[in-house]
């Protein structure tokens, strides 16, 4: 699924790095504890999350995942986002909650990352 | 074997602006050097819950990777306080983080399995109120 039609599906907002909206990804994962992001092995996933800091580019970063998604409304503050703008992360924002934007985009026929 | 590249990062505890700054850098760096990219991603995410770790839990340390043709070798030393009980430490869901650091998205007891996961050789010590110290072993084929 293009990350475009990620972002119509949700009527998600971009918040910077727009060029990559035509990248494609084929997975998506869910949390707010980055520990758990970082046992994933999928590749090409793109990371669903209502954490904002700076700790969460930084997790995306160490697994080349290129697109995050921020729910419930929350936007991080310009550090991050321009982090995110340095390390060629695309970042869109969602007023859904976690729940309904993974209901969403899977009903819609993006897979789940399940743990080997 | 030769060893071709070394560097050394100091870490500081609580930092958690900087927190996993060095991780960044020696990805940049294995990057330039044409390391396989899935190579480099168990390295980083080891590296990373390494960082963070010393971060979180300790009074400060560093990271040092040695690169060599076949290998990279990531030692993570911080200065305590240590920890009593590594076997506890290293079970899945095991944590003594702080609120500080579960707001931040850590403190879910992944940590050293993630690092232990990602490597193809782990080594742990530590001595209380004196040293953690853990040493990984990836290799590039």
């Amino acid at each position: 699924m293009k990350l475009s039609r990620i972002k119509e599906l949700i009527s998600a907002e971009i918040l910077c790095n727009e060029e990559m909206l035509s990248m494609e990804t084929v997975c998506a994962f869910g949390s707010d504890l980055m520990s758990d992001v970082l046992a994933l092995t999928c590749k090409d996933t793109i990371l669903i999350t209502g954490l904002t800091n700076i700790q969460t580019i930084r997790t995306a970063e160490m697994l080349d995942i290129k697109c995050i998604i921020f729910v419930r409304n929350k936007r991080p503050d310009e550090t991050i986002v321009e982090l995110a703008k340095e390390k060629g992360i695309c970042i869109l924002a969602t007023r859904h909650t976690m729940f309904t934007t993974c209901g969403i985009l899977y009903s819609n026929g993006l897979k789940g990352v399940d743990k080997d | 074997m030769e060893e071709l590249l070394s560097v050394k990062y100091d870490v500081v505890s609580g930092d958690f602006i900087r927190g996993g700054e060095a991780s960044s850098n020696l990805k940049k760096l294995l990057n330039q050097l044409g390391v396989r990219s899935d190579i480099v991603k168990r390295i980083c995410v080891a590296c990373y819950e390494a960082e963070m770790n010393i971060v979180i839990h300790s009074v400060g340390g560093y990271i040092e990777a040695k690169i060599y043709n076949d290998k990279i070798e990531i030692t993570a030393y911080d200065y305590g306080p240590g920890i009593p009980n590594i076997e506890l430490a290293m079970q899945e869901g095991y944590s003594t983080a702080s609120d500080v650091a579960r707001e931040m998205g850590f403190g879910g007891g992944m940590g050293l399995p993630n690092i232990k996961r990602s490597s193809d050789e782990f080594y742990i010590k530590s001595e209380v109120g004196k040293f953690t110290e853990i040493k990984i072993i990836i290799y590039f084929n």
